[in-house]
């Protein structure tokens, strides 16, 4: 009992670590990839262009349904004139960053982890090692860097079509004044918010991409089960690591930031 | 996919994200921020509860500058807010600062109301005529005991409404 | 000597594949390395090309010891060598063209016209050229190895590893292989190693013979060498062929007439 209490903790100390070298390692190999430029702008394709419909719908529909709710509870107040402030908050400070990450996992992240793992499966990982190609500077490098501008940008896009969607059922559904949305949107939203939002977004995908990388990666070293099965768990843990690792980061940066 | 393909996605990608970015932080998370150069004034008052870093200066209603810090004086255990207002905007010496609620549970913000003294407030200067934040719980309690009218002309006069000497 | 290996073991877990081997690989020559199926040659093979990581023993590339501590020697090594794998390892979203280009676009400063230029030139080599935008799962069994040759020639290496070349080929296809690697070998002019279990092929074009059996090296020489060698493992590996005629001879003669007879 004790020894496995001890081994499991050692394990998990022994995981992080080979994370930490693995993402440190990957950054490094920045400085000695060619021809980076293209790869990052594939990268940015499939976190970027790709993802961006699910993006758009889903926060369209989070901002629909922020506006509904907080107006029927606002309405009991008689303080409507703060729906602006409500749904404005609640998309950049929280829900933003984490929808759009937790979005862009289910999409990019996926993908990323089952590519990487047929690839490690079919030894093509090791060809390009053969090769003398940094398989960490050709795959995993892109893909880190790309995440770092285009995850600010997919929740700025869901934090807009969000409170566009808060205004669509706030104003036109429910008859709120839309100046009165706007001025009080306007004057919730600090410059440190949108800041926080921007830190959170990167953080997220620089996280998420990362631990979707590692499991991809290391999919050959699965315990559990080898070939497409050790594909497949390796992906499902990708996903769930990186779900829980955003909402855990979430908390720890809001009560860092605020 | 084709390389010019790709490129062309990724640019509209990156155009429209950068659109949102620059709407978010221009338009939208711009607030009630000041722009431009600015000095600091403060204001004495007896209670600033409720007040925060960062909370709305107006004059007749118009942003003119935020709240850059509030801390308590020893001396007299007041709370002195150094309040950072627009460059080129003018304070007479006999002006006014109090704290108000936007509507019946919103944030304080400091009402700025202009006297008509000829001389005007320095850089750092302090002005004294101050009216704090209306306790709504005091309010209450007072319309409970029957003494609404003496809370409802308003605040009682602070200690900082006698000039300093 | 282009490649010195000497001592090399692995053990994976308990199981010790790899218990002290030794290879001489002369420049310009093909060296073929003979053995059972599952005695470590690939994984051999892999020690050398730095994707298994040998537990002892020193590897010697042009006089030049391979490290851990020397990423540079190690860099150098696979700049100027290939390996190819048992099953091609090719890259399967990109066409037949990006996957040769790929070793030239990541590890040279060759301009882009110029990478296109070379990698057409190796495909046209090996007759790939009306496939260059085929993805490998269009290609034949038999196109996908010359598309990993392919690949694995147009960074002009001058050392190749091949990894069971022929495996799962029928005798024809193996023929082709084997003399695709030595035509190509003939006009590159690398290095050849080679592993694999097909004796009689090997004999025919390989300049040097080594037999691995039990974790380390039975037999090393030139062919006329191994076909003459009397050393026990040798002959049970050379011999196969006639020991099988022998068992079945003797099955026969044991056992009822067959229906055939009768």
């Amino acid at each position: 009992m004790v020894r496995s209490v001890g081994a499991h903790s050692l394990s998990l100390v022994r995981g992080l670590g080979d994370f930490a070298v693995f993402t440190a390692q990957s950054f490094r190999s920045a400085l000695t990839t060619r021809k980076l430029f293209r790869r990052v702008l594939r990268a940015a394709f499939e976190q970027g262009a790709r993802c961006l419909p699910v993006i758009l719908i889903v926060g369209t529909f989070t901002g629909l349904v922020l506006g509904l709710q907080g107006y029927h509870v606002l309405n009991r107040f008689g303080s409507e004139s703060l729906l602006g402030a409500l749904v404005s908050l609640s998309l950049v400070r929280e829900l933003g960053p984490v929808l759009a990450a937790l979005m862009l996992v289910g999409q990019a992240g996926s993908a990323l982890a089952a590519e990487l793992g047929i690839q490690r499966n079919s030894e093509q990982i090791a060809a390009l090692e053969t090769m003398g190609v940094s398989s960490h500077g050709y795959l995993i490098t892109p893909r880190l860097i790309s995440a770092l501008f285009v995850y600010p940008m997919q929740t700025a896009l869901f934090v807009a079509v969000g409170l566009w969607g808060g205004w669509l059922s706030g104003s036109m559904l429910l008859g709120l004044e839309p100046g009165v949305y706007w001025a009080s949107v306007e004057r919730a939203v600090e410059p440190d918010d949108v800041m926080e939002c921007f830190v959170k977004a990167a953080v997220f995908g620089l996280l998420t991409v990362s631990l979707c990388c590692y499991n991809g990666f290391n999919a050959h070293r699965c315990k559990t089960a080898t070939g497409a099965r050790a594909v497949s768990a390796s992906t499902t843990r990708a996903v769930v690591l990186s779900c829980v690792t955003v909402l855990a980061a979430d908390y720890v940066i809001t009560s860092f930031l605020l | 996919m084709k390389a010019s393909k790709l490129e062309f996605l990724v640019g509209l990608f990156v155009l429209l994200g950068l659109a949102a970015v620059v709407w978010l932080t221009v338009k939208v998370g711009a607030g009630s921020m000041v722009s431009g150069p600015t000095y600091t004034i403060e204001a004495r008052f007896t209670n600033a509860g409720g007040l925060n870093v960062g909370s709305s200066v107006l004059i007749a209603g118009v942003t003119v500058g935020r709240v850059d810090a509030i801390r308590m004086n020893p001396e007299d255990y007041c709370a002195i807010a150094t309040l950072r207002v627009m460059d080129g905007l003018k304070l007479p010496t006999d002006s006014m600062a109090s704290i108000k609620t936007t509507g019946l549970i919103g944030d304080k913000y400091v009402a700025l109301s202009p006297g008509a003294d000829e001389t005007y407030l320095a850089a750092g200067a302090q002005i004294t005529m101050t009216e704090s934040s209306v306790d709504i719980e005091s309010l209450i309690g007072k319309m409970a005991f029957g003494s609404v009218n003496s809370a409802a002309e308003g605040a009682e006069p602070a200690p900082g409404k006698t000039p300093n000497p | 000597m282009l490649l010195e290996v000497q001592g090399i073991t692995k053990s994976f877990g308990d199981n010790a594949v790899l218990t002290g081997v030794d290879l001489h690989v002369p420049h310009g020559r093909v060296v073929t390395v003979l053995g059972r199926s599952g005695t470590g040659k690939s994984v051999f093979l892999k020690c050398l090309a730095g994707v298994e990581r040998p537990d002892a023993g020193t590897i010697h590339f042009d006089g030049k010891a391979l490290d851990v501590d020397a990423p540079a020697a190690r860099a150098e090594f696979c700049r100027r060598c290939s390996f190819l794998f048992q099953h091609n390892a090719l890259f399967d979203s990109l066409t037949a063209l990006e996957n040769v280009e790929l070793p030239l676009e990541q590890t040279t400063d060759l301009s882009a016209a110029e990478v296109r230029k070379r990698s057409l030139e190796a495909l046209k080599q090996l007759e790939l050229d009306t496939h260059a935008d085929s993805y490998p799962s269009q290609l034949s069994g038999g196109m996908q190895k010359r598309l990993a040759l392919a690949r694995a020639i147009v960074t002009r290496p001058e050392l190749v590893l091949f990894d069971e070349p022929t495996a799962g080929l029928d005798p024809l296809r193996r023929n082709a292989v084997f003399e695709m690697i030595v035509k190509y070998q003939r006009q590159f002019g690398f290095t050849a190693v080679i592993v694999t279990h097909d004796v009689a092929e090997v004999l025919v074009i390989s300049d040097h013979v080594a037999l691995l059996d039990g974790g380390s090296m039975r037999f090393a020489g030139t062919p006329e060498a191994f076909s003459t060698s009397t050393d026990r493992f040798v002959c049970d590996f050379r011999d196969s062929t006639l020991a099988l005629s022998r068992s079945i001879a003797a099955l026969r003669q044991s056992s009822a007439p067959l229906p055939l007879n009768s």
